[in-house]
């Protein structure tokens, strides 16, 4: 009765020779992940040294170590402590942070536009943010560090629940399209606040808006690393768990994870990302969206957080190097914040970006 | 016979997956179950092949059997242990899916695609679990992939990409395999293939020759060309089991699908091959004869 078929034997296992080229495969994956690490670390620490180094104010090596040691240096100590050190600290840690929250969104969307800027999280904190400016205008000290990041958290937290609420799910194109909604409503307060703030509070608020590492102080700074302490080995950790996910909901879950709470955990830990990114330095257009799809071209189509994060750090004191220095120096003009060239150089990549997608998607053959 | 395995005997065979009194639903307690109350049998070391109409339940009974979807009522055991009492990692140790949509993620390789499998045998953090390489080189080679290995997945045609989530499926290694329409949008050569390589599948935990292999299948000949054991669905209750012989009989066809049909055995092999019967068919010889 049985229908006669060949039946493979019973199994002994794999052939060296499928054993060897299996590990070699991996091993190869693994020196790719390897030296992309070791690549971008080398690339940021040399350009955070470019930065304190280099510029309208130039200090050499020697003299940074001993200030970096506790010597004071008449003028030279100032601008290095207050000015170029800070600012190359907080583009370092503000990019690994919108770094790790995009490839965060990115993993758990499975959307290239997931990103913590596209989908409302980065323009809800600048809205708290702004929001906080109206109200304390005019008091005395104005609006703390602190109080400042709580207002960037609430914001971002705020959005990040109605783009929830609004899609009713994680993920699909019902999320994006209410990110985007949220976005620009947050926006919408963000300009409609500005107007009614005074003259002097105006100046440094479109500023920030524009994405700045000017006003950056040593408090800032602090709150965002502490913050990052936490939130980056957690976003790491839950980056990991959701690898099963890349292969969609109903696999992922035959595969022993939990897609669903596990994704809402690592949107909860991206938008705390973005949010104390924006806290520190205002909202940095497109390096969350643009680092992850980088980082994966760097690391040779392998998901890495931590490459994600060294990607965007890379971006951000790369673009404060050129907005900040290197415009008003070799081209004599004034220098920009740093969220402008961010935002003028992330569009065009982002199109392009999007163009590559649609190749590809056109040359799948449907699954 | 070629088989290295003694010939199905149905009825002696242990249970694989046990369900007794299983109901399974969407939204509220009080909605009419889509599954159920069902009591079902599913011999180990066996194929076994479900078929249905459209909306019978098929899909919603494997999102039951993979625990994706909550137990209204009742209890499944698998390989005699209640499933309800093991853990999702144990649980994807022990029970494998093929969805019918999986994705196919942009940028990856066959290798890394069929690594995901290896995860349920993982720590938390997904690093490398003893073993990893064999299962991963055993599964390309089983599914005839280890030439295209480094190739991207987005690349591959139709059958070679089923083989390479089949390959994921098995370097999951477990010894139940539930597999959801694995042949739609193939062509016939490569249907053919991949459920040749269905019905191969050894069992790697070595407690049977072969794993226990639950596919719901819409190509009714092909199913009773790869199966041993057969289930009919209709309404989410079970109207038929037993041996492809025993179900696919032109009263179950008629019961299930509201299908007129004639069933004749296949010349070469033995099993039942579903002939279909329109509207007219019948009344044109007649009124010719």
């Amino acid at each position: 009765m049985s229908p006669a078929l060949p039946l493979t034997a019973a199994p002994t296992g794999p052939s060296a020779d499928a054993r060897d080229a299996v590990a070699r495969l991996r091993r190869a994956g693994r020196r790719r992940l390897t030296l992309a690490t070791a690549g971008l670390a080398a690339l940021l620490v040399g350009l955070v040294l470019l930065r304190v180094t280099w510029g309208t104010y130039q200090v050499t090596v020697p003299d940074l170590v001993r200030i970096l040691g506790g010597e004071v240096i008449p003028g030279a100590s100032f601008i290095v402590l207050e000015s170029k050190l800070p600012r190359a600290v907080a583009a370092m840690l503000s990019g690994a942070a919108l770094g790790a929250a995009g490839a965060l969104y990115r993993r758990t969307l499975r959307n290239p536009l997931a990103s913590p800027d596209i989908l409302g999280v980065t323009s809800g904190a600048a809205a708290g943010v702004v929001l906080l400016l109206a109200v304390t205008a005019g008091q005395a000290g104005g609006s703390t560090d602190l109080a400042r990041a709580g207002a960037a958290l609430a914001g971002g937290a705020a959005a990040a629940a109605a783009v929830f609420l609004a899609a009713r799910s994680i993920g699909g194109e019902r999320f994006v399209v209410a990110g985007i909604a949220v976005s620009a409503a947050g926006q919408a307060v963000v300009a409609g606040t500005m107007l009614s703030l005074a003259q002097h509070d105006l100046q440094s608020a479109t500023v920030w808006i524009a994405g700045s590492l000017n006003g950056v102080t040593w408090g800032r700074i602090g709150l965002m690393a502490a913050a990052l302490a936490v939130l980056l080995p957690l976003g790491a950790a839950l980056h990991a768990a959701l690898a099963p996910a890349d292969v969609g909901p109903d696999l992922a879950h035959a595969l022993g994870a939990r897609p669903g709470p596990t994704g809402a955990a690592a949107l909860a830990v991206g938008a705390a990302l973005a949010a104390a990114a924006t806290a520190a330095v205002g909202p940095l257009a497109f390096v969350a969206l643009l680092a992850t799809p980088l980082a994966r071209g760097i690391a040779g189509g392998r998901p890495s957080l931590p490459v994600a994060a060294l990607t965007g750090a890379v971006l951000v004191v790369l673009a404060d190097v050129v907005a900040a220095e290197a415009v008003g120096l070799l081209a004599g003009g004034a220098a920009l914040p740093t969220g402008v060239l961010t935002g003028a150089a992330g569009a065009p990549l982002m199109l392009w970006l999007l163009l590559r997608q649609g190749a590809v998607r056109a040359g799948a053959r449907p699954a | 016979m070629t088989t290295t395995t003694p010939a199905p005997t149905p009825g002696a065979d242990p249970a694989g997956l046990r369900l007794r009194g299983v109901e399974l639903g969407y939204g509220p307690a009080s909605a009419p179950p889509v599954v159920g109350p069902m009591d079902l049998d599913l011999p180990a070391g066996r194929v076994t092949a479900v078929i249905g109409a459209n909306a019978c339940g098929k899909s919603t009974l494997l999102r039951g059997l993979t625990r994706q979807l909550p137990l209204r009522a009742g209890s499944i055991d698998v390989l005699d242990r209640d499933a309800a009492a093991l853990s999702a990692r144990a649980y994807a140790r022990t029970v494998a899916l093929l969805p019918q949509h999986p994705v196919a993620p942009e940028g990856m390789t066959v290798a890394q695609l069929v690594e995901r499998g290896r995860n349920p045998h993982r720590g938390l953090l997904g690093g490398r679990a003893p073993g990893d390489d064999d299962a991963v080189a055993s599964a390309l080679e089983r599914a005839d992939l280890l030439g295209l290995a480094d190739r991207d997945v987005s690349t591959l045609s139709g059958g070679q990409r089923q083989r390479a989530w089949l390959a994921l499926v098995l370097a999951q290694a477990t010894p139940v395999v539930l597999l959801d329409e694995p042949t739609s949008y193939l062509d016939l050569n490569h249907q053919v293939e991949l459920l040749d390589l269905v019905r191969g599948l050894p069992d790697p935990t070595g407690r049977a020759p072969r794993a226990t292999v639950v596919a719901v299948l819409h190509e009714l000949s092909l199913a009773a060309r790869v199966a041993d054991h057969m289930v009919a669905l209709a309404g989410g209750r079970v109207a038929a089991a037993g041996t492809p012989a025993e179900v696919l009989v032109p009263e179950v066809l008629a019961t299930v699908f509201g299908l007129d049909a004639d069933v004749v055995p296949d010349p070469l092999l033995g099993h039942p091959v579903v002939l279909p019967r329109g509207a007219g068919d019948r009344g044109a010889r007649e009124g010719a004869a």
